[in-house]
């Protein structure tokens, strides 16, 4: 089972997180049509590449953002939304 | 028959062990293994093999002689050659038909022919005699026979952590513990032997300088605090971030490493020509493992096949253990670095024939092996004609070696074929991922030590401990490995893999019908898909491949290799059972009462309350009938029960909820819908105002740990000046409802409960008497089951107290406790819908008839957007009230039951049940929006095909107008 490093509680196995899904801005609901708010919604990104995902260790309800390889399997960083610091 | 007993035995020659095989007692030893004690009995059939049921004997001692598997009562395919001995066992041979001795499975050898590889694939093609071929072959494959009715064996896991784990306690890896632990790591070495020691503690070659070498070692590692050594455990597989499963007999350990050290050494490897599965043949290293272990005396008189130094040694050591050596044959020109061992055994009168091969082992008329057909090899390395026959009873096989890498592959290793071992080598290993000893290509004694040490040092420096020391090592000076060990026959039976009786032939046939590819020959041959999964297997036919298509190994490539190492046992997988179960503050309540428990979610509710000689539909009737007529009280305490506080309080919950809370006045409630990004319904409940900036709110009860999780991210995004609080377990709460419900509950509290001071979906908080003095409370009046009722929340500690408060007020009233099917029951009668029962992952709330609770002039909530694309296109189904007439007698569709039009699906019943108060079926259904107005038949499908009528009505079904759970207008 993988390690995955929560900014607040540190490395622990990742059965305890939960994985949300990529970042993804939300297009203005106003401005955007039927076909782009659906495509909002209902399309993912499959592509191997980097990612920044939204992951929640769930025992303490933190969430925060992982950047992920997934390509080559790798958590590059993880750090809280929506910065660095 | 036994040795005479020797230093270092893994043998108890004072613990005698009875046991019994086919129906015929034996005796061993304590320490003995299946295999040990049999050979040691002079049995020399320990089973029979897969395809030909031929007889077969010990092969390796190392946890592949998979012929010789055994049925122990309910444990099928019992390992013999590695399962320690138990007093009492009673085994017998599995793939045996009528007995190990006159197994009438024999035939199949004569009939080999009709039998070509890749048989499974040509043979079925006519579909009317399928079921006869299926037949035939469940009952002639397929091994031990599993117990249907044996006991469940739990099994405990167990976690733990180290900073280096090594793989091997032979030489190398011992070397390797001991220098990890020297940089002050913590380290863990596993071993699947009984005993450490590895290919130390038997091959030996007669020398008392090796046996010294170990024992110093060995004292080394016991007496070094930060070494732990596990034994009688095997690494099972590799799992990302150095997760190692360890499994012994009986249970799973998973390691946690901070680095890992594969030493695992490497697989003896059988030479290839005809009859060489004749019992009596078998590894040099099963038999120095049968010798120096077991104290058992292997064969009587040996022929040695050899082609490397460790060869050699094995017949020393045989010399040495008063077995007799008739020859031994080298496949290579001269013995090399064994010249001074082939010295010792020129001098003992033993007679080496190098620059020769065995084409053939000889049977004898017990079909045992009785000689060995010998020839020199010609310059193309093909037997010569002339051929000598020596008498033996046993052929000993050192011919080379190929890498236990299985752990290496899992992680990732890359890995190359290395012509000066004849061996895949790790070339680039993964972070925290070392190797060492033979399964690094390092075969030496002495080089296999210092490998160690390197790994070792390597090992704890990934991890922070000390700094890393030493090199690769230079190349072995000799070649370990024979590049073809193998012999063909014309009259075939030279066994490659000994699981599936795959010969030599069989990888020719394979390849000229187009399986030329490593992957293909594996799954169209069967090659490396026995128990052994190709440990003694894999290394010949790659080499096969590599010759009949011209290649080389590294071109051919392996196989991929995948957890487990060896078999893990089911029950060892399943471990013990883990299902979190939540209760409320009340289950003990629940419990003296007779609630029947059913699941939701994770909680256990009370599904009714058994009354004593009463059915469950009775019961479940009677508690509806008081809560309409009189009084009764439900435990709520599984709804989410969750907080908001702060200054934009409201204007959260204005975004992820449908309805407006941003105009509700302090002291009230208003029902709530959730919807997600797509517009679907995911949630709902009641959100009531405590103050300006501060909400309290429910949700369903297996919504309330998404929610509030999902909440809390929103949050984090949003960056709203608010927080949200989860008090699911924090609160107790009750729902007590009926017409009598006011009285009850003025007894307890001082609170205005006139409709005027105290109205419809108003909030109040105050005190409650209970036994021992007052509780705070939330009280709510919400509808809930279509009576007047208050839902009342307090600190979960208090929840007993108030719990038994009512239901002392109550007696005058016969108040009722009830469950969760009364409830449903109550609810839809007023039509209440179940989120997730009478919706699913496409249902919009206009489709519910939720319309109302969606303010779509909001700036904003989450599905909005959705909702006014689909609010623009024709709903495609509409949830309606269904009845049948009072009096119906016939069948009643059950949910998920189709509704029928024009023959054509229409809709499906979602909610059904019998209403007690209305005296007539009522139910909830999807229909095509033209089949939902008010008044239509619709036809529906039962589960036999039969089809009833029901009529569509207007909901709530139960009074109408809720003129029972408010005061009128």
């Amino acid at each position: 089972m993988k390690i995955l490093t929560c900014p607040l509680n540190g490395p622990r196995p990742v059965s305890e997180f939960f994985y949300w899904g990529e970042v993804r801005p939300m297009p203005d609901p106003a401005a955007a049509s039927d076909d782009e708010w659906a495509d909002y919604v209902f399309n993912r990104n499959g592509a191997p590449g980097v990612k920044r995902e939204w992951w929640c260790h769930t025992p303490s309800n933190t969430w925060f953002i992982a950047e992920r390889d997934t390509e080559k399997d790798l958590v590059l960083k993880t750090y809280f939304y929506p910065g660095e610091e | 028959m036994r040795l005479p007993a020797s230093s270092g035995e893994w043998i108890d020659r004072s613990k005698p062990v009875e046991f019994s095989f086919e129906g015929r007692t034996f005796k061993g030893y304590a320490g003995d293994t299946v295999s040990s004690a049999l050979w040691g009995a002079d049995v020399r059939v320990l089973g029979r093999s897969f395809k030909y049921h031929r007889p077969r004997g010990v092969l390796s001692l190392a946890n592949h002689d998979t012929n010789a598997l055994h049925q122990w009562g309910d444990q099928p395919n019992v390992r013999a050659d590695v399962t320690p001995l138990v007093a009492g066992m009673t085994l017998t041979a599995v793939n045996t038909f009528g007995g190990l001795a006159d197994d009438k499975g024999r035939f199949l050898g004569k009939m080999a022919r009709f039998l070509p590889v890749g048989f499974y694939y040509k043979a079925f093609h006519t579909r009317k005699l399928f079921p006869m071929w299926e037949r035939m072959f469940r009952t002639m494959t397929g091994l031990g026979s599993v117990d249907l009715a044996s006991a469940q064996h739990t099994t405990p896991k167990a976690y733990d952590f180290c900073d280096v784990l090594v793989i091997g306690a032979g030489p190398s890896g011992l070397s390797a513990a001991l220098a990890a632990a020297a940089q002050g790591a913590d380290v863990v070495v596993v071993d699947e032997n009984a005993h450490a020691g590895g290919s130390a503690t038997y091959q030996i070659g007669n020398d008392t300088s090796r046996r010294r070498l170990l024992a110093e070692l060995l004292a080394k590692v016991a007496a070094d605090a930060c070494i732990r050594v596990v034994t009688a455990t095997y690494a099972a597989g590799y799992y990302k971030d150095h997760w190692i499963p360890l499994v012994s007999a009986d249970r799973m350990l998973k390691m946690r490493a901070g680095s890992v050290v594969v030493a695992s050494g490497a697989f003896e490897q059988p030479a290839v020509f005809r009859n060489n599965d004749l019992p009596g043949i078998m590894l040099a290293s099963a038999a120095q493992r049968l010798m120096y272990r077991y104290g058992v005396k292997p064969v009587s008189k040996a022929v040695v096949l050899v082609a490397n130094a460790d060869g050699y040694r094995a017949a020393l050591d045989l010399l040495a253990q008063g077995v007799s050596v008739a020859a031994v044959v080298d496949l290579r020109p001269a013995a090399g670095s064994a010249e001074p061992q082939a010295k010792l055994l020129r001098q003992a009168g033993i007679e080496i024939l190098p620059g020769s091969c065995i084409v053939e082992a000889l049977p004898g008329a017990d079909g045992l092996c009785a000689g060995a057909r010998i020839a020199t090899l010609q310059a193309d390395g093909s037997p010569s004609a002339q051929i000598r026959d020596i008498a033996c009873d046993g052929i000993l096989l050192s011919v080379g070696w190929a890498p236990a890498a299985n752990l290496l592959y899992q992680a990732g290793t890359r890995m190359r074929f290395d012509r000066a071992v004849e061996q895949f080598v790790p070339e680039a290993l993964p972070d925290g991922v070392f190797a060492c000893g033979r399964v690094n290509g390092v075969h030496e004694l002495e080089r296999r030590l210092a490998d160690g040490t390197r790994a070792g040092s390597h090992a704890a420096a990934s991890v922070g401990f000390g700094r890393a020391s030493g090199a690769a090592l230079p190349p072995e000076a000799e070649c370990p490995s024979h590049p073809w060990p193998i012999v063909d026959h014309p009259d075939g039976k030279n066994f490659v893999d000994f699981d599936e009786d795959l010969q030599f032939k069989d990888f020719r046939n394979a390849v000229q019908e187009g399986f030329d590819n490593i992957e293909l020959l594996k799954r169209f041959s069967t090659n490396g898909m026995g128990p052994s999964q190709g440990k003694h297997s894999n290394m010949n036919g790659l080499r096969i491949l590599a010759r009949l298509t011209g290649k080389e190994p590294q071109q051919v490539g392996t196989t991929t290799a995948r957890p487990f190492y060896h078999p893990v046992p089911m029950a060892i997988l399943a471990g013990r059972g883990f299902n979190p179960e939540r209760r409320t503050p009340l289950a003990s309540r629940h419990d003296a009462l007779g609630a029947r428990w059913m699941p939701a979610g994770a909680w256990q509710r009370p599904e009714f309350y058994q009354v004593a000689g009463k059915e469950r539909l009775a019961c479940i009737r009677e508690e509806v009938a008081a809560v309409r007529k009189g009084v009764g009280l439900i435990d709520v305490g599984t709804l989410g029960k969750l907080e908001v506080i702060g200054p934009q309080a409201a204007e959260f919950l204005e975004r992820v909820y449908t309805s407006n809370y941003a105009n509700l006045k302090v002291g009230m409630t208003r029902y709530a819908v959730m919807c997600d990004e797509s517009g679907v319904v995911i949630d709902d409940g009641v959100v009531a105002r405590l103050a300006e900036d501060h909400f309290y709110f429910t949700t369903t009860t297996s919504g309330a740990a998404t929610v509030y999780r999902e909440l809390s991210r929103l949050n984090t995004l949003w960056r709203l000046d608010c927080g949200i609080v989860n008090h699911t377990g924090a609160f107790a709460a009750m729902n007590l409802a009926g017409p009598k419900s006011r009285e009850v509950l003025a007894t307890l509290t001082g609170l205005d409960l006139s409709a005027a001071a105290f109205p419809y979906l108003a909030l109040r908080e105050g005190e409650v008497a209970v036994s021992g003095g007052k509780i705070p409370a939330r009280l709510m009046r919400v509808g809930f089951v279509g009576e007047w009722g208050y839902e009342i929340h307090v600190p979960a500690s208090m929840g007993g107290a108030l719990w038994d408060a009512l239901m002392t007020a109550g007696k005058a009233h016969a108040i009722r406790p009830f469950g969760v099917e009364a409830q449903r029951l109550l609810r839809l009668e007023k039509g209440h819908i179940i989120i997730g029962q009478d919706t699913d992952g496409l249902t919009t709330p206009l489709e519910v008839g939720m319309g109302w609770a969606v303010k779509m002039t909001k700036p904003f909530f989450i599905g909005q957007r959705s909702l006014a694309a689909i609010a623009k296109k024709p709903h495609k189904q509409q949830l309606a009230g269904i009845t049948f007439p009072v009096g119906y007698s016939g069948a009643v569709p059950l949910e998920c039951n189709l509704v029928i039009d024009g023959g054509d699906i229409a809709g499906r019943v979602t909610s059904i049940a019998f209403s007690p108060s209305l005296e007539r079926y009522i139910g909830l259904a999807f229909l095509r929006p033209d089949l939902a107005a008010i008044g239509t038949t619709v036809s529906i499908r039962l589960t036999d095909g039969a089809m009833v009528q029901a009529e569509v009505s207007a909901t709530p079904f139960y009074d109408p107008d809720n003129l029972k759970q408010k005061e009128a207008a």
